[in-house]
């Protein structure tokens, strides 16, 4: 299996999607349901996906720099206030920048408290959490509670980026769709949807993964940043200058969480709403975590996690009441099978024990029912972030100073 | 020509420490300079301050003739000095190429790297100086030999004319060192100029030109490698002050404290680092484990101490089985443990001293009663501690962080040495503090002994196991391989069984692993 | 400052009183540039605060931020970071509500039936808790990340799916389990108050909860500092290898204070349960975990410094309804008081214990240069 692992990242990543894509294909044709695959569901997901991404970027930049941001939530909220707020007066790329200032505001906050006075990261950010929603609140009440539709807890409607299609690619895949040839064509209708209607801002998030990659791995800049987090003292020992990169990780840090909500008011809201960003920066860290702080992991963790929600936006509704996330327990089983198959070659077994369990769980949860009830995709990308971490967290490695406080000249 | 480094008068005071006493250096161009001395003599202090980490107090100092005051590594580099350090600074997750270039990273432009460069260069360095690695291997799949290695090359990648070498030896087995010895020796005939820290007289012996000995922060001598043997150079570095190697009459009595029998202990891994080791230790006896560093000494006294378990074989206290007890159980049932790293293992480095000296003894008098912490009477201990183990702090309020190493040290040893352990298990008891705090401690020590404690000793400081030991037992691979008498032995042969290489000779004398034990019957 | 000990006595309140003042500066200036009146504000606040009623209401508003910030404090005694206070008393909330409607239909003495409520509560708290613990035991998960996602599988998954199933008349205004009876019902405590004051208007009602905070403020005070436990706890929060060498298994802490903070995280909703709305609602309140680990904060994880923050905390979420209805100002500027306080204090309780460690360094080095000396006399007269 080393031809495996050799493999560059993005293609194993693609590899995992395709064979995603085998199983979602299978289990549609058990369970009655067309909506797995559809290209609304891929449209959906990546639209959703979008917040969590950026997020994730930002705890990449941040925890790579060695600090742990869990202020990214907070960061996130400021983006949307000042993403509305930008929009209004200056259209959305005014919305998108004024977002992405105001996120980097926080991060510079936590930057501040954090790298200059050592302040414990989680304590800073959990202050940054608190702080955002006060300040947004204040805010509002300010400054859109006297416009129309504006209130303490609400903005007036703003627009958003215009949408596009990549030409040819939707055409040609969408006649490969039209084949109806098992798994082939789901594959090339899902990926339609990743390419047809989209709009400025998700492409531009999605910019964000190779851009990262590209910054944290091939410059200068990236690697002085990576070794803040992986061993900083080494990296005094050279003459960088720990603490301007730290500082630099967790602004950018800021910045990113920052579009992430102006994306949530501009792309998915249309307007900013207290409490809107229902915890998608938490997720952001934990797709983070899911993709073992890669920023192509960031993406694959950010689409898998806003899969269920992408799904139920076209799974809900007058003509479907849940029988595709119902589905998706199936999906949830046999993949835990898999990991079980894992364990057991492993010689893992526990593992085995356990993922046989929770397998069992979903499937007689599958089996007992006709229709998944509506709480179920909302609280599955969170239940599957635990599920996750809990068969391969022994498997995924962080940077190594990450949380731990640093002071110059202290070995 | 004037010499490659010359350190005129190098004083640095810590608090309630001089670490360099008015030095003198002179490191001639092209040589191999070591620098010698015992463990706190001062000898990491100086190369921080001529690597520019820590500035000297006081002291003149001047490279290649120029006169040069440094404020940060940076300078030091600019200047073409380069340390390899002992904690190597290398991140485990990054590859080697990107250790390498971190710092001086060649650029396109843009701030892009230019990788396809960095690698011509490091091939060029390494074909230089004889010096091979991957570029694209990462550090953490590589021998601590080949990490070291790629140290080295950082330093000359930058272009380094003067290395500073701390400890390297430390953490290599035999094999290493003498591939390290001939890269040395490479460099050497390139022209680079290498200063070698160490205290392992063998290998200075061997490897240097000239030898500087320092001891307690102050320069004793400068010699000729060639004119001395490893006597007088352990003369120079103790000096009149070698601990009397006699423990005084033997106290050794036939009661066994502490029993181990078959003990196998596996890593992470599931490696066997502690491989079917077995020994006894009587009341009235210090039983030395010498070994070099990872090689199983840390994991058997986890083992028995019960911070990890074992895989097989058992440990026995006055005849009980302790086996599967928990820590607590062991520590009420007698057990001092005074562990090698102490403000890992040893210290809450935040809280007062009384908390700190109630550590490990927490659950009885005179530090509780029943469910309730007694805060007058620890403190009323500690108060006794601090004055019989004369550990210098104004209160016993302060944390333990302002204290000197020496005096966290000698709060160490009096708790434990207060609750009157059965067996003490001391593991490298005088690392890293001043000469006056070491021999309290082996004072102490020897104090316990006569009334009948029984000491397992761990130490990398050769005389101090040879000085204060009954029975030493050599450690290598996670086994152990002999049983020796200190009163016959000297450093260098110890040491000789420490790397293995007397066991090829001593094979045909060398008793059988079934009787290595510490009991002399 | 050369009296040491005026010294330390003064970096100990340095800390909270910059804070405040910072907290205090950056509000007016927020409110100025705003174009309020500062001075004015702050006025309403504090004569608003003189009134007895404002008191009944801070302590009202205290008593569930307490709670949660004694659950908070004892995981960071252990360097373990509950963030999930919030899921935790939710979900105690609306089990205990659950259990207390139930048992509606039983003849139970009145005790009786709050204690079972009470336990309820307290038992899923630790359970919900105890997960995490588990979780960070048995697999490293860290327990930051577990206890956010608790959190919302508790709330958005688990109270979400059960809550319908629940709900007897489905035609209320305010869905919720049915009312509890009112034999469970904790007794207000505005005679207890009444006792040095004049009588309690306007309706306030002193919460009985509050009784249950001040026990749980001593026992935590108590078990931490005097106990042997406590110091297990602390010993191996500060450094676990230490506490472990010295007999403190690391792993059974660990999931002994998350289960201890659950226990009493599942209390932080009881003015709701057994005071106020008798009931779990949609209208359950929300934010007091991230509220507790606010004052846990300020209060540096001691009883003493939890009070005072809880109390500080409770009386400016009680101004905001004044300023609501009196001041030109808007009642959020509340909100950032808190949060700048919070920053602000964090910063400089960090700025406070680096000065005065390099105190104690410096003292202990004195201490040290004494022995010299006088060892060196004591060898010379000798």
């Amino acid at each position: 299996m080393t031809w495996l692992t050799n493999l560059p990242a993005w293609a194993r990543w693609a590899g995992a999607a395709a064979l995603g894509m085998l199983l979602l294909t299978i289990v549609q044709s058990v369970s009655g349901t067309e909506l797995l695959t559809e290209e609304g569901t891929a449209q959906a997901m990546v639209r959703w996906s979008i917040p969590i991404l950026l997020a994730g970027l930002g705890g990449l930049y941040s925890e790579r720099a060695g600090i742990v941001n869990i202020g990214l939530e907070g960061m996130m909220i400021l983006g949307t206030w000042f993403g509305a707020w930008g929009a209004l007066n200056w259209g959305p790329w005014g919305g998108l920048l004024a977002g992405l200032v105001g996120g980097a505001l926080g991060g510079l906050l936590h930057a501040i408290a954090t790298v200059s006075f050592g302040v414990d990261q989680i304590i800073s950010g959990v202050a940054i959490n608190i702080l955002a929603p006060g300040l947004t609140r204040y805010l509002s009440e300010r400054v859109f509670s006297g416009e129309a539709g504006g209130s303490v807890s609400q903005s007036p409607r703003v627009d958003g980026f215009d949408s596009f299609t990549v030409p040819g690619l939707a055409d040609g895949l969408g006649t490969i769709r039209d084949q109806d040839i098992f798994w082939i064509s789901d594959m090339a209708g899902f990926a339609r949807g990743l390419v047809a209607e989209m709009s400025f801002f998700t492409l531009f998030g999605l910019l964000m993964v190779p851009l990262s990659g590209w910054l944290l791995w091939k410059t200068k800049v990236g690697l002085r940043l990576r070794i803040c987090g992986e061993n900083p003292i080494a990296g005094e020992s050279l003459g960088v200058n720990i603490y301007g990169h730290k500082y630099l990780g967790v602004i950018i840090s800021g910045a990113l969480s920052g579009l992430a909500g102006a994306f949530i008011v501009l792309e998915l809201a249309g307007l900013y709403r207290g409490g809107q960003t229902t915890g998608r920066g938490f997720i952001g860290l934990a797709a983070l975590v899911f993709g073992n702080w890669r920023a192509i992991g960031v993406l694959a963790g950010s689409l898998l996690f806003s899969y269920p929600f992408g799904l139920s936006l076209v799974d809900f509704n007058a003509e479907s009441s849940g029988e595709a996330t119902r589905a998706v327990l199936l999906v949830i089983a046999i993949a835990l099978v898999g990991v079980a198959v894992w364990a057991f070659r492993a010689n893992k077994r526990n593992d085995v024990i356990l993922a046989g369990l929770i397998a069992a769980i979903a499937l007689i949860w599958y089996l007992s029912t006709d229709t998944a009830a509506s709480w179920l995709p909302n609280t599955m990308p969170y239940a599957l972030v635990l599920i996750v971490l809990f068969f391969a967290s022994q498997r995924l490695r962080g940077p190594r100073t990450a949380g731990l406080p640093y002071r110059k000249g202290e070995t | 020509m004037a010499p490659a480094i010359e350190l005129i008068g190098i004083t640095k005071r810590f608090p309630g420490v001089i670490a360099n006493d008015n030095i003198n250096l002179t490191v001639e161009e092209g040589e191999v300079h070591a620098i010698c001395g015992e463990n706190g003599a001062g000898k990491s202090t100086l190369m921080k301050i001529l690597y520019g980490m820590q500035p000297a107090d006081e002291g003149v100092m001047k490279v290649f003739g120029e006169e040069v005051t440094f404020g940060s590594p940076n300078d030091a580099i600019d200047r073409g000095i380069g340390m390899v350090h002992q904690h190597l600074m290398l991140a485990d997750q990054m590859s080697v190429i990107e250790n390498v270039i971190l710092g001086s990273e060649p650029t396109k432009g843009g701030g892009i790297i230019d990788f396809d460069a960095a690698k011509a260069h490091l091939a060029e360095v390494g074909s230089a100086y004889g010096l091979t690695v991957d570029p694209d291997d990462m550090i953490d799949t590589l021998e601590i030999g080949e990490r070291q290695r790629v140290e080295i090359i950082k330093v000359l990648y930058r272009g380094a004319k003067v290395l500073i070498l701390d400890e390297p030896t430390a953490v290599l087995v035999p094999q290493e060192v003498e591939e390290l010895f001939n890269n040395l020796r490479e460099l050497k005939a390139d022209g680079a100029t290498i200063i070698f820290i160490d205290h392992k007289l063998q290998e200075v012996l061997e490897i240097s030109d000239s030898i500087t000995v320092i001891r307690r922060g102050k320069t004793i001598a400068t010699v000729k490698a060639s004119d001395v043997t490893a006597g007088d150079l352990a003369e120079l570095m103790v000096g009149e002050e070698l601990p009397s190697p006699a423990t005084g009459d033997s106290t050794v009595t036939t009661d066994v404290a502490l029993e181990v029998n078959g003990l196998t202990v596996l890593d992470d891994d599931e490696r066997a680092v502690v491989d079917d080791v077995s020994l006894k230790v009587h009341r009235g006896e210090i039983l030395g484990i010498a070994g070099i560093e990872g090689n199983g000494q840390s994991e058997l006294i986890n083992a028995i101490v019960g911070t990890w378990s074992a895989n097989s074989g058992n440990v026995r206290m006055a005849g009980k089985d302790i086996t599967t007890a928990s820590v607590r159980d062991r520590r009420e049932a007698g057990l001092g443990y005074v562990p090698q790293d102490r403000h890992r293992e040893g210290l809450l480095l935040d809280a007062p001293l009384w908390e700190n000296a109630a550590l490990g003894h927490q659950t009885g008098a005179p530090y509780s009663k029943g469910f309730w912490i007694d805060r007058a009477s620890s403190r009323d201990h500690t108060g006794t501690i601090r004055s019989e183990f004369d550990v210098r702090s104004p209160n016993v309020d302060v944390s333990a962080r302002a204290l000197s190493g020496g005096n966290q040290q000698k709060l160490i040893i009096g708790r434990e040495m207060t609750a009157h352990p059965d067996v003490l298990i001391a593991a490298h008891p005088t690392r890293g503090i001043d000469v006056g705090a070491q021999a309290d401690v082996w004072n102490q020590i020897r104090a316990a002994r006569a009334e009948g404690l029984a000491t397992l000793l761990i130490s990398a400081d050769l005389d101090e196991l040879i000085g204060l030991s009954d029975t030493i037992v050599v450690m290598y691979h996670g086994k152990l391989v002999a049983t020796l008498d200190p009163s016959e032995i000297d450093p260098r042969t110890l040491g000789s069984y420490m790397t293995g290489a007397a066991l090829s000779d001593a094979s045909a004398t060398d008793p059988g692993p079934s009787e290595l034990s510490g009991d002399p019957s | 400052m050369t009296n040491p000990l005026l010294r330390r006595i003064g970096l100990a309140l340095a800390a909270p009183v910059l804070a405040a003042v910072f907290a205090l500066v950056i509000s007016a200036l927020v409110l100025e540039l705003s174009g309020s009146d500062s001075i004015d504000t702050f006025r309403t606040i504090g004569s608003n605060g003189l009134k007895l009623e404002t008191f009944v209401d801070t302590l009202n508003r205290a008593t569930p931020l307490f709670l949660a910030g004694v659950a908070a404090a004892i995981g960071f005694r252990m360097n373990l970071f509950n963030i999930g206070v919030e899921g935790q008393y939710i979900l105690a909330g609306f089990a205990a509500a659950v259990v207390g409607a139930e048992l509606n239909a039983y003849a139970l003495p009145g005790f009786v039936h709050t204690a079972a409520i009470i336990g309820t509560a307290m038992l899923v708290g630790a359970a919900w808790a105890g997960l995490s613990g588990l979780l960070k035991v048995t697999r490293g998960i860290n327990e930051v990340i577990s206890t956010i996602m608790l959190n919302f599988i508790a709330t958005g998954g688990i109270v979400a799916a059960l809550l319908p199933k629940v709900i007897t008349d489905p035609t209320a205004a305010n869905q919720g389990t049915d009312e509890i009876a009112e034999r469970a019902w904790l007794p207000e405590l505005n005679g207890l108050l009444e006792i040095v004051t004049r009588e309690i208007g306007k309706g306030r009602r002193l919460t009985g909860v509050f009784l249950i905070a001040v026990i749980v403020g001593v026992i935590y005070h108590v078990v931490v500092n005097r106990t042997v436990f406590g110091y297990d706890l602390r010993s191996s929060g500060m450094n676990p290898f230490a506490a472990f060498a010295g007999g403190v298994p690391p792993k059974k802490m660990v999931f002994l204070a998350m289960v201890l903070s659950g226990l009493v995280a599942g209390l932080v909703g009881m003015p709701e349960i057994l005071s106020e709305n008798h009931a779990y609602d949609q209208g359950f309140i929300q934010g007091l975990g991230f509220g507790g680990i606010a004052i846990a904060l300020l209060g540096r994880n001691s009883a003493l410094g939890m009070t005072f923050a809880a109390l500080l905390f409770g009386f400016l979420d009680s101004s905001s309804a004044v300023l609501q209805v009196q001041a030109s100002a808007s009642a959020e500027i509340v909100k950032i008081m808190q949060a700048t306080f919070l920053l602000a204090a964090v910063v400089a309780y960090e700025f406070v214990s680096r000065i005065r460690q390099r105190d104690e360094v410096a003292r202990a080095s004195v201490a040290t240069d004494v022995a010299v000396d006088s060892a060196a006399i004591g060898g010379a007269s000798a």
